[in-house]
């Protein structure tokens, strides 16, 4: 008899976020046990007690660095892993505190604060990869849980995941929805931001946001001059890009074109 | 004299970072911290310069295991600033997705977080391989609350759409079909949790919390209805500020409320339940009773039976919005800016989350405030800390180490919530 092989090891890191991504992975309800059987589950601390130590096959890795000590650990989560693959819009672009880096320096923390010396904090919200090397970005605020389950099982089987990275108009279409820019005028982020979502919005009668990020190559000028075409004013422009991909460079870049 | 710190760093099973220290002299708990250190996101600072119509989806963010919450006090809180009433079709509707999220939360509590501190695991995947019925039934009923969500909202984590006057899309009623279907199946599935959990053994801890909770005429509360206390306290969300204030505290990320004139006070299911027990559907009221349970609980280790008969309730309330549903004449009332302030407190699966809007005659967010339940809980979960963990002084410090983390995941914290309002409040 030959030992039963050693499980995968996984770990689910959570930095700067709102713990929604994290959840997706536990919201895999059917697939969760199934995943249990090929997977330990060796660090998860929303999910487990007793953490096992050592290395990491995978680590999944949810928010973004914005206190020093964070800059610190994650650099330590990655020398302890194999692989990491970073899990939604805070991981992948700062998320939606990232807006702080819009600000000026200061601002936010002396709104917020009344004694800002019992808490350090970045300047800054970046994305994983402004600090260590990432093996794969998944996107979406939050991450599409079959698209969780399709990267966890490409790692396990040492392919690259097949995540598509056109445009959420691709995605609209199959689905046969009724376009939201041209038939009622809305605002709609779909042409440049990445498909992955279902399309969900523009299927619930309401323009794109934007929460996958940018499309690979988005032709952002285009769409700003459409959305501009339609009455969209300069300021409205800018908020539409400054949510929660905000800091995602094609998005910053065009939201710096547009505003008071 | 003997003194001794006990710390727990990285407490689990919990949404978001925070540590506990115990500090002990003379073999008495003299001090006890619930300490949060998840990182702070500025939210109130963020929303500032947002329009009005952002709100909702910008403050989902806050928490991805209670999303629907914030999107509901936001758009209550939008429409008292714009003196909309939204017509009873889609405050229906608005429940139904609350019931979803009401019970997606509570069934992932009970199952993956708390349940293996009754049954001696370490987390609820270990306890797959000996419990395996019950953490399937829980992992099912936590779809069922998934499926109402996705069916209303789009998708189970940050749904898409919830707007200020109503909603971007109204279901049909051949989609709410299906959801009526696997209901009555979560309906059964819960009766039984309310079973399993009665059934565990609780250590004998009572103690008289002050309760916070909304309080109906005639619901359970979600959405609707006055805030009330066990001593006496019953007044609209517009005068919340006034009676509840929040302060910042040395060893916390998140500032701390208390009641003016009464102190600390607990929000979340023991105070919902024990404020509303008579508007619970007879069905869970019944289960409830059954389980052992009176129309109080003070003891904050039943909060998961608690849970269990509020899920119950949900699963009959959703079944029956459900099959009286009828598609709303119009999904959104018509929305016009002006400059006004606005207030509203709804309950979230873990307590009174409470917003308030300061908006510009053109829409624009001049100020935004939340107080989230985690917050509000933080001196509660404290004086349980000082309270109870004395019991398990003499025993092994592993007990002791097990008996804190479970008071502290007895009101299901939600750190990533209440980290994220550190508020300026000036020290004069």
């Amino acid at each position: 008899m030959y030992p039963a092989p050693r499980k995968t090891r996984l770990a689910v890191w959570k930095f700067a976020s709102c713990d929604g991504c994290q959840l997706s992975l536990l919201d895999c309800e059917d697939a969760l046990l199934e995943l249990a059987e090929v997977l330990e589950f060796a660090y998860f601390p929303e999910a487990l007690s007793r953490p096992v130590r050592g290395r990491y096959a995978l680590s999944l890795v949810e928010g973004s660095i914005s206190t020093p000590k964070d800059a610190e650990r994650i650099r330590a989560v990655r020398r302890r892993s194999d692989h990491l693959v970073t899990l939604g819009a805070c991981a992948t672009a700062g998320g939606i505190q990232a807006l702080r880096n819009f600000a000026a320096a200061g601002e936010f923390v002396a709104a917020v604060y009344a004694h800002p010396q019992y808490i350090a904090t970045l300047e800054h919200s970046s994305a994983i990869s402004a600090h260590v090397p990432v093996d794969f970005e998944l996107r979406g605020c939050p991450v599409n849980k079959l698209q969780l389950l399709e990267v966890i099982s490409a790692f396990l089987r040492g392919r690259r995941p097949a995540i598509p990275a056109y445009s959420l108009c691709i995605e609209c279409k199959s689905r046969a929805h009724t376009c939201v820019l041209v038939a009622t005028r809305q605002a709609c982020l779909g042409p440049v931001t990445q498909a992955g979502c279902g399309a969900i919005c523009p299927g619930c009668h309401r323009g794109c946001y934007g929460c996958f990020g940018p499309q690979e190559t988005p032709n952002t000028t285009a769409l700003s001059d459409a959305l501009a075409a339609l009455g969209v004013s300069r300021a409205a422009l800018q908020r539409l890009y400054r949510t929660f991909n905000a800091d995602a460079p094609a998005f910053r870049r065009e939201s710096e074109r547009h505003g008071e | 004299m003997a003194s001794r710190t006990l710390r727990i760093d990285g407490l689990t099973r919990v949404e978001g970072e925070g540590s506990v220290k115990l500090q002990v002299r003379d073999g008495e708990v003299r001090s006890a911290q619930l300490r949060i250190f998840e990182p702070p996101r500025f939210f109130e600072a963020l929303l500032r310069g947002r329009d009005y119509t952002e709100a909702p989806d910008i403050t989902a963010r806050i928490c991805g295991i209670c999303p629907v919450a914030y999107q509901m006090s936001a758009v209550h809180a939008l429409e008292d600033a714009l003196a909309i009433e939204v017509p009873q079709a889609i405050r229906d509707l608005r429940r139904l997705l609350y019931c979803g999220e009401w019970i997606k939360s509570h069934a992932l509590h009970i199952t993956l977080l708390h349940a293996p501190d009754f049954l001696g695991y370490d987390s609820g995947i270990a306890m797959a391989r000996e419990h395996g019925a019950a953490v399937r039934r829980g992992l099912a009923l936590k779809q069922a609350g998934n499926a109402i969500i996705a069916a209303l909202g789009g998708r189970e984590v940050h749904p898409v759409t919830v707007r200020v006057g109503g909603f971007h899309r109204v279901p049909h009623p051949r989609e709410l079909a299906p959801l009526a279907e696997r209901l009555r199946w979560a309906r059964e599935a819960a009766l039984e949790t309310v079973r399993w959990t009665g059934a565990f053994e609780f250590p004998d801890c009572e103690r008289p919390y002050t309760f916070l909770a909304l309080r109906h005429p005639q619901n359970y509360p979600f959405n609707a209805g006055r805030i009330v206390s066990n001593q006496g306290l019953d007044i609209p969300a517009q005068v919340f500020e006034e009676r509840i204030r929040e302060h910042p505290v040395r060893h916390s990320n998140a500032l701390q409320a208390e009641l003016l004139g009464t102190g600390a006070y607990l929000t979340g299911p023991l105070a919902r339940y024990s404020l509303n027990f008579e508007r619970l559907a007879p069905i869970a009221r019944e289960a409830a009773l059954a389980a052992g349970l009176g129309s109080r609980c003070t003891n904050p280790f039943r909060s998961i039976v608690v849970r269990a008969v509020e899920v119950l309730h949900a699963c009959e309330e959703a079944l029956s919005l459900i099959g009286r549903y009828e598609v709303p004449a119009q999904a959104a009332c018509e929305c016009e800016p002006r400059a006004a302030t606005g207030m509203a407190a709804t309950e979230a699966p873990r307590g009174l989350l409470y917003h308030r809007y300061d908006l510009a005659a053109d829409g624009t967010i001049r100020l935004a405030r939340i107080v989230p339940p985690t917050a509000q809980n933080q001196a509660a979960m404290e004086e349980d800390l000082r309270r109870f963990s004395g019991e398990w002084l003499s025993g092994p410090t592993e007990m002791l180490r097990r008996r804190c983390e479970q008071l502290v995941r007895n009101h299901d914290p939600c750190i990533s919530c209440a980290t994220h309002f550190l508020r300026l409040e000036i020290d004069a």
